[in-house]
C-alpha cells in the first residue's frame, strides 16, 4: 500500500503542468471557470492544440496516434486538466465513436474516420436517446429499412450534446422490429447535412443551448456506414457506454469547484467576518471535503485495478453516483456561497463586453451552474440506472 | 383550534386561483418573462382590480385584510401559479413599511399602491451586508433642512419600475448598530442616484443602486430618526411569510407536475410511478411538503408576536422550507430526467422560484443561526 504517486507519474505530472501552464490561455480559463459558453472557435482551439502535443487521445493506440498511456497517466491527465481549468475534450469521436470503430469495424472505417477526429474534421454526436426512450434505452424506435446498398431511416433522437456543431452522428437505430428488444438494434454512422436530417436546439432551464432535437426523414444512408454486423449495435453500445464512464468520478472538477467556493467564502462577509469562518458554512464546506478525500482515493484505487488490466465493474456505476454527488453538492454551496448575488441572471449580450460583472466576480455563473449540473446525476446512464447495475449484480434482481 | 379558512379567505383564494389558471398560463409567463420589464402592466392591474393588494393591508391602511394569513393565502396562490410579478417588493416591503411609519402626506400613497397604481421596491441590503439586517454603511447626513444620502444598495427588485425607493441609511452608530438607522422616501429621477438594471434568473427584475450625495428634504424621512430597524424587521418579517407561502406554492405546483409525469411517462414497458424506488421517493417529497404547510401557518400565524418570538418562528419556517424547497425542487427534476432540465417545460420555472427563493431575506443557514440566537434570548 503506498499512496503517493512514483516518480515516473510525478514526472508526468510536472509535464502535463508545463503543458497547461504555456497552452492554456487566460480567456479561456476564465470562461471554463466563470460557466461562460465555450464558442465552436475555444472548443476546437483546444481539441486542436492537445492533437499538435499528441496528446489528444489518451486511450487510443499509438497507430491510430493514440498516447497509449495507462489508467493512472490518463487519471492524472483529467485531473490537472480540470484543476488548470482547461476545457472538457469534447468525448464523441475520441472517447466514444474511436474505441467503438476499432474494437468493431472494419479497417475502411478506421482509416477513414481516425485520421478525421484527430485532425477535427469530423466532429461527432451521439443518436441514443429518444423522446421515448433514456433510461430504457433498448426501447428506442428510429428505424432503418435496408434497400439495395442503401439504409433508409427515420424517427427521432434526443439530448443530443453539441449536436449543432457537428457534421456526424452516430445512431443507434432498429433495424429488426420483430426481434427482442436489444437484439434489433444497429450501429449506423449518418452525415448530418444529408438531405432528411433536421436539428432543433432544445434550451435548459439555465438558459444554455447545448442539447438537441435530431431528426430523420426518409435519410438515405450507404450501407457501408454499418458498423459491425446488423442487429448486434446494442453490444457496441454497451461497449460505448463503458468508455464514457472512464473519468466520471470528475475529481478533478470537484477540487476545482472546491477551490473556487473557498475563493468565494473567503470573500464573502457575513455579519463582518469572512463566510469561510463561519461555523455552519464551514461544516457544510467540511462535510463535502471529506467526502471527496474518500471518493478520490475509491477512484484511484478502481483506476490502478484497471491500470493492472482488471475491467471495472460495479465500481463505475458507484463512482458514477458518488463523483456526481458529490459536484452537485459543491454547485449549491457556490450558489449559497454568493448569497444575494446568486440572484442575478448573467445574460450574455445583453451586458456589454466591458462592463464590470454584478456582484463579486465568481458570483454571477454560480446560480446557472447549479441547475445545469443537475445533468450529471441524469446523464449518461442516470443514477437511478447505475443503482439498479449494482443491484442487479450484487443481488442478481433479488430472485 | 381551527384551521380552516376563513369564507372571505376562501373566497380570495378561490378567485384569485381562478384568475391565474385563465389568465397566467406558461405562455404568457414565458411572454412575460422575455419582455424588457420582466413584468405585465396588464397583469397587475387586472390582479389589483380583484383586490388581491388590498387583501394584504389592514382596513385602517385601506385594504381589507393585512393579517399572516392574508399574506400567506394570497402568495401561496401567486407562487403556485409560478407569478413573476413584484407584489411581495410593492405591497408587502413598500406598502408595509409606509403603512408602518408614514405621515398622512406619506401615507396617501398607499391608495395608489392598492389600486395598482405605483410600484415601490426597498433598497436596504448592501454589497458588503450579505443578508444582515442591521448593517447599514450607507449614511444619511443632515444639511439643513435636507438629508443627503451616500452608499450602495445591492440587487434592489422592483428598483426600475418603482414611483419612490424606500432607502435605508445611518444616521448615527457604528455600521452594524441597531440603532441609527432611518429610512427614505427617494424618488427614481433624484440627482446622484443610478441605477443599473438587470433580469434575475427566477424572473423578475432588480438593480444595484447607487447614492452620489443624493439631497432628499427632511420630509422624505419615514418615521422618526435612527429608529427604522424595528420597522424593518417587522416589514421583513412579513416579507417572509410571504416567500414562505409562494414557495409553498411553488412547491405544490412542483410536486403535482412530478406526479403526472410519474404516472403518464413509460419506461420498461410500465409507467415509472410503478418502480417502488420513485414510489418512496415520491412519498417523502409529500411528507416534506405538509411539514413546509405547517410551517407557513407557524409563521404567518405569529406575526403578531412579540418581535423576537415572531421572528423565531420565521426563522424556523425558512429554515424548514429552506430544506424542503431543495429536495422537492432536485428530486422533481432528477424524476423527471432530461424533460426537467429544459426551458420549455414547466417545471424549470418552479424549481427556479423554489430555490432562489433562498436567496432573499436571509437563506437556509441564515435562519437556521437565527433560530438559534433567538431560542437562546
Amino acid at each position: 500500500m503506498d499512496l503517493n504517486y512514483t516518480p515516473e507519474e510525478l514526472a508526468f505530472r510536472d509535464e502535463v503542468r508545463a503543458f497547461l501552464d504555456e497552452t492554456l490561455t487566460d480567456d479561456i480559463r476564465a470562461k471554463v471557470r466563470g460557466h461562460g459558453q465555450l464558442t465552436k472557435a475555444d472548443m476546437e482551439g483546444w481539441h486542436a492544440a492537445l492533437n499538435a502535443r499528441g496528446w489528444l487521445a489518451p486511450t487510443w493506440p499509438k497507430e491510430w496516434g493514440g498516447c497509449e498511456w495507462n489508467a493512472v497517466q490518463r487519471h492524472i491527465f483529467e485531473e490537472e486538466c480540470a484543476m488548470a481549468d482547461a476545457p472538457r475534450v469534447v468525448p464523441f469521436g475520441l472517447t466514444m465513436l474511436g474505441p467503438v470503430l476499432m474494437k468493431y469495424g472494419t479497417r475502411e472505417q478506421c482509416e477513414r474516420y481516425l485520421p478525421r477526429i484527430l485532425s477535427g474534421e469530423d466532429w461527432w454526436c451521439q443518436g441514443y436517446s429518444e423522446p421515448g426512450a433514456g433510461s430504457d434505452l433498448a426501447s428506442l424506435r428510429t428505424r432503418a429499412v435496408r434497400e439495395g446498398d442503401h439504409y433508409i431511416v427515420n424517427g427521432q433522437k434526443t439530448w443530443t450534446t453539441l449536436g449543432h456543431f457537428a457534421n456526424r452522428i452516430f445512431c443507434l437505430v432498429r433495424t429488426d422490429p420483430d426481434a427482442k428488444p436489444q437484439e434489433g438494434i444497429s450501429f449506423l454512422l449518418i452525415d448530418m447535412d444529408s438531405p432528411g436530417v433536421e436539428i432543433r436546439p432544445i434550451i435548459l432551464l439555465d438558459g444554455t443551448h447545448e442539447v438537441n432535437e435530431v431528426f430523420f426523414d426518409n435519410v438515405k444512408v450507404p450501407v457501408e456506414n454499418l458498423v459491425g454486423e446488423e442487429n448486434r449495435g446494442w453490444t457496441y453500445a454497451k461497449y460505448l457506454l463503458m468508455h464514457e464512464r472512464t473519468g466520471i468520478a470528475g475529481v478533478g472538477f470537484s477540487r476545482a469547484g472546491l477551490a473556487m467556493v473557498r475563493r468565494m467564502a473567503r470573500a464573502e462577509m457575513h455579519k463582518g467576518q469572512p463566510l469561510l469562518e463561519n461555523p455552519h458554512f464551514a461544516a457544510r464546506l467540511a462535510q463535502v471535503e471529506i467526502d471527496l478525500m474518500a471518493m478520490a482515493t475509491t477512484n484511484l484505487r478502481i483506476v490502478s485495478q484497471a491500470a493492472a488490466g482488471q475491467a471495472p465493474g460495479v465500481e463505475s456505476s458507484m463512482l458514477k453516483i458518488k463523483g456526481t454527488v458529490i459536484r452537485q453538492e459543491i454547485n449549491d454551496l457556490a450558489r449559497r456561497a454568493a448569497g444575494p448575488y446568486a440572484l442575478p441572471f448573467p445574460s450574455e449580450g445583453l451586458e456589454g463586453v466591458n462592463e464590470p460583472p454584478i456582484g463579486p466576480e465568481d458570483a454571477g455563473p454560480v446560480a446557472a451552474q447549479y441547475f445545469n449540473n443537475r445533468k450529471l446525476s441524469i446523464f449518461g446512464g442516470s443514477n437511478e440506472i447505475q443503482r439498479n447495475i449494482i443491484a442487479k449484480v450484487k443481488l442478481g434482481g433479488g430472485r | 383550534m381551527n384551521f380552516e379558512l376563513t369564507e372571505e379567505r376562501r373566497m380570495l383564494q378561490d378567485t384569485l386561483r381562478r384568475f391565474l389558471s385563465d389568465r397566467y398560463d406558461s405562455a404568457t409567463r414565458n411572454a412575460i418573462m422575455a419582455a424588457p420589464e420582466g413584468m405585465s402592466a396588464e397583469i397587475w392591474s387586472a390582479l389589483a382590480d380583484l383586490g388581491v393588494i388590498g387583501a394584504l393591508f389592514s382596513e385602517p391602511d385601506g385594504g381589507y385584510g393585512g393579517e399572516g394569513f392574508d399574506i400567506a393565502v394570497v402568495f401561496e396562490e401567486l407562487g403556485r401559479a409560478g407569478v413573476v410579478e413584484p407584489f411581495l417588493d410593492t405591497a408587502v416591503l413598500g406598502g408595509g413599511l409606509l403603512a408602518a411609519l408614514g405621515d398622512e402626506r406619506q401615507r396617501a400613497l398607499l391608495a395608489e399602491v392598492i389600486e395598482g397604481r405605483l410600484h415601490l421596491a426597498l433598497a436596504h441590503y448592501e454589497p458588503g451586508s450579505r443578508y444582515d439586517m442591521e448593517r447599514v454603511a450607507t449614511t444619511a447626513t443632515a444639511e439643513g433642512d435636507a438629508v443627503v444620502l451616500t452608499g450602495a444598495k445591492a440587487v434592489v427588485v422592483n428598483a426600475e419600475a418603482a414611483g419612490h425607493l424606500i432607502v435605508s441609511a445611518r444616521e448615527s452608530g457604528a455600521v452594524d448598530d441597531p440603532g441609527g438607522i432611518s429610512l427614505f422616501l427617494v424618488p427614481p429621477g433624484s440627482k446622484g442616484l443610478t441605477l443599473r438594471g438587470y433580469p434575475l434568473i427566477s424572473g423578475g427584475r432588480a438593480a444595484e443602486v447607487t447614492l452620489e450625495g443624493v439631497r432628499v428634504p427632511a420630509s422624505a424621512r419615514l418615521g422618526a430618526a435612527g429608529e427604522g430597524l424595528a420597522a424593518l424587521r417587522r416589514a421583513l418579517a412579513r416579507a417572509n411569510v410571504a416567500l414562505a407561502a409562494e414557495t409553498l406554492g411553488a412547491m405544490e405546483t412542483a410536486v403535482e407536475l412530478t406526479r403526472e409525469y410519474l404516472l403518464t411517462r413509460h419506461q420498461f414497458g410500465r409507467p415509472i410511478g410503478s418502480f417502488q424506488a420513485l414510489q418512496h421517493r415520491f412519498a417523502d417529497l409529500l411528507i416534506e411538503l405538509e411539514q413546509a404547510r405547517s410551517a407557513v401557518i407557524n409563521a404567518a400565524g405569529q406575526l403578531d408576536a412579540p418581535a423576537d418570538e415572531r421572528d423565531r418562528q420565521i426563522s424556523a419556517a425558512r429554515n424548514l422550507i429552506g430544506r424542503a424547497g431543495r429536495l422537492v425542487a432536485e428530486e422533481s427534476i432528477q424524476m423527471h430526467g432530461g424533460i426537467g432540465m429544459t426551458q420549455e417545460y414547466d417545471l424549470a420555472h418552479f424549481a427556479r422560484r423554489i430555490i432562489m427563493a433562498d436567496h432573499r431575506f436571509g437563506d437556509t443557514d441564515w435562519h437556521l443561526e437565527r433560530f438559534i440566537e433567538l431560542s437562546a434570548a
